[in-house]
C-alpha cells in the first residue's frame, strides 16, 4: 500500500436528488429558495399516537419514472428506490449511459465506482411484531422461539429481508449503471453521505477510479426508527405546527425532524471530465474526518471532534479559514448540536466567524439521516452556481447564546466561491467536505 | 512525497474457536470446528439449526473501569468489536488511554478507526413487553404501540443497534480522535474496512488505524433471514461438524456465526521508530462489484471478484506466480463457491492449480462483517508460522471448481497471501499481504 503523491483534481459533473422538497434538482432548489417546508403529518405509517406525529416525507414519488427495469428493482427498500431516481438524474446530467450493456459514453466501467452512505430498509413490521406477539409469554417473560419462528417463516419474505441490508442500495445502482470500479457503503449515522463523498473523492484523487457515483440514501420514517428517536427524545414534538418544527438556532428549538430521501453527485477526475467534455459544476477540494471519542450519547462539549474535522478539511483543501464563503451546517435543530456547532465554527473561524453566512437547510427538508450530507452538499453547489445562499427558515426567535449569521428566513444574494458542508454523526463521527467554484 | 508503507502490528480475534487470536489460530491448526447446535435460542423450527457461537465472556473485563456502565449500551456486535480491539491494541504494544492512562504512547489525533459492521438486528425479547402492551383484538396495533408500548422501550435502545456504534465505542475506549468510518458492505465489510484504513494511512491522514469488522449473526431474525434466502444448509442439523463444506462436492449451504477480527495498521516509519513487532505488510487492495439480478448470490462467472483480484495484483505490482496462499470467501453455498472459483481462476490463470487455497468457514462459520478481519488474521498467522492448516470438511472438489484446496496441514514459505471477499448485494474485495522484510 503506497502513495506516490500524484493527485488528481476531483470535480462534480452531475447531481440528482429525491427529497421531501422535490424529486429533482430544479424543484428542490426552487422550494429551498422560496423557503418552503417539507414537513407534514406522517402518512407512511400511523404515527398519530407517537410523541411525534409528523416528518419530512418524500411524497408522490414513483421510481418507475426513472427506470425501465421496474421488475428488477421492485423489492428495493425506500432508500434504494430514491437512490435510483437521484442516480438517473445525476448520470443524465453527467452524460453517463445507464441500463445498457453497450455504453457509448466512453467511460470504462472498471474505472467507475459507487460510494453510498446508505441506511437500512424498514422491517416488515406486521411480520416482525406479529412474530414477537406470537412467541412471547408476558406472564413468564419467556419467548417461545418455536411459535416465533412459525410466524416469522411464513410472513417474512426472503427478498424483503435481503433488501433491508444497508449494502443493497449500492447493488441496485451497480445494476443500473454497470459500475465495476470500487463499490463501498458506509453508515456513519448522520454523517454517512458526507463521508461517502469525501472517501470517494480520495479514491479518485489517488487514481483508483475516474468516476464515483457518491452520496446517500435513507429512510428511517418507520415505526422502529421513530420509536428509537422518540425514546432518545431527539425529535421535535411540535405536533401542532409541523412546518415550523425544524427551527435550527432558535431559542425554542426542541429537536430534529425525521426526513428521508437520496442525493447523488457524480465525482470525476478533472482529466476525465475534460476528456469527455463534461460540464463541471464545482470542484471538491477538501475532506476531513474525525471522531469525538467522548460519549455515544453526546457530542464533545467543546466541539473537539467537529473542530478537528473542519480543520482537517481546510488543511486538505490547502486553504485557510479566511477562504470559506459559506457554511452549510449540520444544523439539526437540537439544543445540543446547534450550540456546539456554533462553538466549533467560532473556534475555527475566529474573527471571521460572524461574517460567514452559515445556514441550515434542514429547516426546510428535515433530517435525511444517512442521506442528509449529500443532499445539503448539493445546495452548496447550487449556491456557488447561482450566487445565492439558502436561508434557515423558522428563525424568528434567535437563541441569544447563538450569535452567528444564520441567514434567517430569506436567502441571500452573494458571490460564493468556496463552500463547506459539515456533518456530525450520532456517536461522534464527524465529516466535512469543502467545494469550490471550478476554475481551470 | 515519499512512499508510505502500511504494516500490521497487532491482531485481535474473537471467534467460535476462541476468545483470542491465539486460540483461534490453534483451533484452525488442529482442525477444530466452531459450529454446533444453536444454544442462545431454541432453533427447532429453523431450517438451519446450527451456528458458530462464541463461548461465554464477561465484557466488563475488556473495558476500563470507567467504561463499565457504558457496556449496558452494547449489543453483542459491539461487544465482539470491543474485545477484538482490546486484544489487537495490547498485542501491538501501543498504550492507549484504555491500556494505561499514565503511559500513553500514541497521539489520539493521529489514530484512525474503521470497523465494518452488519445491519444489527435488535433482540426481539427486548421489545416483547412493549409489543405485548400493544395488542388489540389479538393483533399488533400501531396506535397502541405509539400510546402505550413505546414507553416500555428503554430510552437508549436505538444506540445499541446503530452499526456505527462499534467504531464509536472502540474509539471512545481507546481515545481515537482521527478519521473514523463504518463500512457496511455485509460479508465483505471487514476486507474493505482494512483496505480503506490502509489508504487513510497511506495518504497521510493518520499514522495508526484500528480496522476490521465484527458481527453477531446468531440472532433469530438474522438466522431466519439466511434460512429464508436458502443460503444456510438444512442438511446437517444432526451433524454440525460436517455442515459447512466450502468447495466440497457435498456442500449444501453456509452456516452463520459470531465473531470479530481487528488489526492494528501502522505507517512503517512509525512502527519501526517504536520498535514494534511487524506481522505483515498490506501491499495491495482491489475492489469491484458483481452485477447480477439474483443478487443474493455472486454472479455466476465471478467476474466482479476477478476484477478486484486483478486490481490488487496490479497495485502490488506482482504476478499470480508470486502468490503462495489464497484465503477465499468460500461460504459452502455451492453456486457461490463455483462462481468464486471461476472468478479466482480467471484472475490467476494457470497458477491457480499451484496456489494453496484455504477456506476457513468450515471451522469459523460465516461471521458476516467479521469474515475479512478474521481471514486476514488467519493469513498473517499462516505467514508467521510458515504453516497452512488443512481445510476442514474438504474431501472431493465440487465439479467445476479448479482450485488447489489444502487437504492437510502444510508447511509453506508464504511471501504473498491473497484474501478475497464478496457479499450478497455484490461488493467484492481482494487484499494482498506480504511477509514483512525490511
Amino acid at each position: 500500500m503506497t502513495h506516490d503523491g500524484k493527485k488528481e483534481r476531483v470535480v462534480i459533473t452531475g447531481m440528482g436528488i429525491v427529497c421531501p422538497l422535490g424529486h429533482d434538482i430544479d424543484s428542490t432548489w426552487k422550494a429551498i429558495l422560496a423557503g418552503k417546508s417539507g414537513v407534514a403529518k406522517t402518512t407512511i405509517f400511523d404515527a398519530s399516537t407517537f410523541p411525534t406525529t409528523f416528518s419530512a416525507e418524500v411524497k408522490g414519488y414513483d421510481f418507475a419514472k426513472f427506470t425501465k427495469n421496474t421488475q428488477l428493482h421492485k423489492d428495493g427498500n425506500r432508500g434504494s428506490k430514491f437512490a435510483i431516481g437521484a442516480t438517473v438524474q445525476a448520470c443524465r446530467q453527467a452524460g453517463i449511459n445507464i441500463e445498457t450493456n453497450n455504453p457509448a459514453d466512453g467511460i470504462d466501467r472498471k474505472r467507475m465506482g459507487i460510494y453510498l452512505g446508505a441506511g437500512e430498509g424498514a422491517a416488515n413490521h406486521e411480520a416482525f411484531f406479529g412474530a414477537i406477539a406470537a412467541g412471547w409469554d408476558n406472564q413468564t417473560s419467556v419467548m417461545d422461539w418455536t411459535k416465533w419462528a412459525e410466524v416469522a417463516a411464513t410472513q417474512m419474505r426472503a427478498a424483503h429481508e435481503l433488501e433491508q441490508e444497508a449494502n443493497m442500495p449500492a447493488a441496485h445502482l451497480a445494476m443500473l449503471t454497470g459500475a465495476r470500479g470500487p463499490v463501498r457503503g458506509c453508515l456513519t449515522a448522520c454523517a454517512a453521505s458526507t463521508q461517502a463523498v469525501g472517501e470517494a473523492t480520495m479514491i479518485i484523487r489517488r487514481g483508483d477510479a475516474d468516476i464515483m457515483i457518491a452520496g446517500g440514501a435513507h429512510s428511517m420514517i418507520h415505526p422502529l426508527g421513530q420509536t428509537g428517536f422518540n425514546r432518545l427524545t431527539t425529535l421535535s414534538t411540535r405536533n401542532d405546527s409541523p412546518e415550523t418544527a425544524s427551527r435550527p438556532f432558535t431559542a425554542s428549538r426542541d429537536g430534529f425532524v425525521l426526513g428521508e430521501g437520496a442525493a447523488i453527485v457524480i465525482l470525476e477526475s478533472l482529466t476525465s471530465a475534460k476528456k469527455r467534455g463534461a460540464k463541471i459544476l464545482a470542484e471538491v477540494i477538501g475532506y476531513g474526518s474525525s471522531s469525538d471519542a467522548f460519549r455515544v450519547t453526546d457530542m464533545h462539549e467543546d466541539g473537539r471532534g467537529a473542530i478537528q474535522a473542519i480543520s482537517a478539511a481546510i488543511a486538505d483543501a490547502g486553504i485557510t479559514y479566511k477562504d470559506v464563503d459559506y457554511i452549510n451546517t449540520h444544523g439539526t435543530s437540537t439544543a445540543e448540536n446547534d450550540s456546539i456547532e456554533t462553538k466549533a465554527i467560532k473556534a475555527v473561524f475566529r474573527e471571521r466567524a460572524k461574517q460567514i453566512p452559515v445556514s441550515s437547510t434542514k429547516s426546510m427538508m428535515g433530517h435525511l439521516i444517512g442521506a442528509a450530507g449529500a443532499a445539503e452538499l448539493i445546495t452548496c453547489v447550487l449556491a456557488i452556481r447561482d450566487s445565492i445562499v439558502p436561508a434557515t427558515i423558522n428563525l424568528n426567535d434567535p437563541d441569544p447564546q447563538l450569535d452567528l449569521d444564520y441567514v434567517p428566513n430569506v436567502p441571500r444574494k452573494m458571490q460564493v466561491k468556496t463552500a463547506m458542508k459539515e456533518s456530525f454523526g450520532f456517536g461522534g463521527q464527524n465529516n466535512v467536505v469543502i467545494i469550490k467554484k471550478y476554475e481551470d | 512525497m515519499g512512499r508510505t508503507r502500511v504494516v500490521i502490528t497487532g491482531i485481535g480475534a474473537i471467534s467460535p474457536l476462541g476468545l483470542t487470536a491465539k486460540q483461534t489460530w490453534e483451533g484452525l491448526c488442529s482442525g477444530k470446528c466452531g459450529i454446533r447446535q444453536i444454544r442462545s435460542f431454541d432453533p427447532a423450527k429453523f431450517s438451519c439449526q446450527l451456528a458458530g457461537e462464541v463461548e461465554e465472556y464477561k465484557i466488563q473485563q475488556y473495558v476500563p473501569k470507567s467504561f463499565r456502565k457504558a457496556t449496558k449500551l452494547m449489543s453483542k456486535d459491539i461487544e465482539l468489536a470491543v474485545i477484538a480491539a482490546d486484544e489487537a491494541v495490547r498485542d501491538s504494544g501501543l498504550i492507549t488511554k484504555a491500556i494505561d492512562e499514565q503511559k500513553i504512547n500514541v497521539n489520539p489525533e493521529r489514530m484512525a478507526i474503521n470497523i465494518g459492521a452488519g445491519l444489527i438486528s435488535c433482540d426481539p425479547c427486548e421489545l416483547a413487553p412493549a409489543v405485548a402492551k400493544s395488542i388489540a383484538d389479538g393483533k399488533f396495533d400501531i396506535r397502541k404501540w405509539g400510546k402505550e408500548g413505546l414507553d416500555l422501550v428503554t430510552p437508549l435502545w436505538l444506540l445499541k443497534y446503530l452499526p456505527n456504534m462499534l467504531a464509536c465505542h472502540v474509539g471512545i475506549i481507546h481515545d481515537i480522535q482521527g478519521p473514523s468510518n463504518t463500512i457496511t458492505c455485509a460479508e465483505v465489510s471487514g476486507h474493505i474496512a482494512i483496505a480503506e484504513a490502509a489508504e487513510v494511512i497511506a495518504r497521510g491522514n493518520s499514522d495508526i488505524a484500528l480496522a476490521g469488522g465484527a458481527e453477531a449473526k446468531v440472532n433469530p431474525v438474522l438466522i431466519m433471514r439466511q434460512c429464508l434466502l436458502k443460503r444456510s444448509t438444512s442438511r446437517h442439523n444432526d451433524d454440525p461438524q460436517r455442515a459447512c463444506r466450502p468447495f466440497d462436492a457435498d456442500a449444501s449451504g453456509s452456516v452463520f456465526g459470531n465473531g470479530g477480527g481487528i488489526v492494528v495498521l501502522e505507517n512503517l516509519d512509525n512502527a519501526t521508530k517504536r520498535g514494534a513487532k511487524i506481522y505483515a505488510e498490506v501491499v495491495g487492495t482491489g475492489q469491484s462489484t458483481c452485477i447480477n439480478s439474483a443478487y443474493e448470490h455472486i454472479e455466476p462467472d465471478g467476474y466482479g471478484l476477478t476484477i478486484a483480484i486483478e486490481k490488487a495484483l496490479a497495485q502490488t505490482n506482482i504476478s499470480p506466480k508470486d502468490i503462495d496462499l489464497i484465503i477465499p470467501h468460500g461460504t459452502g453455498i455451492p453456486q457461490d463457491d463455483l462462481a468464486e472459483a471461476k472468478g479466482i481462476e480467471r484472475a490467476l490463470g494457470k497458477e491457480t492449480k499451484r496456489i494453496p487455497v484455504w477456506p476457513t468457514k468450515s471451522m469459523l462459520s460465516n461471521t458476516g462483517a467479521a469474515c475479512g478481519g478474521l481471514d486476514i488474521i488467519a493469513a498473517v498467522c499462516a505467514m508467521r508460522n510458515g504453516l497452512i492448516p488443512a481445510a476442514k470438511n474438504y474431501e472431493k472438489i465440487a465439479p467445476g471448481c479448479n482450485l488447489n484446496i489444502v487437504k492437510e496441514n502444510t508447511k509453506a514459505n508464504i511471501r504473498y497471501a491473497l484474501c478475497c471477499g464478496y457479499t450478497y448485494g455484490g461488493q467484492t474485495a481482494a487484499v494482498i499481504l506480504r511477509k514483512f522484510e525490511n
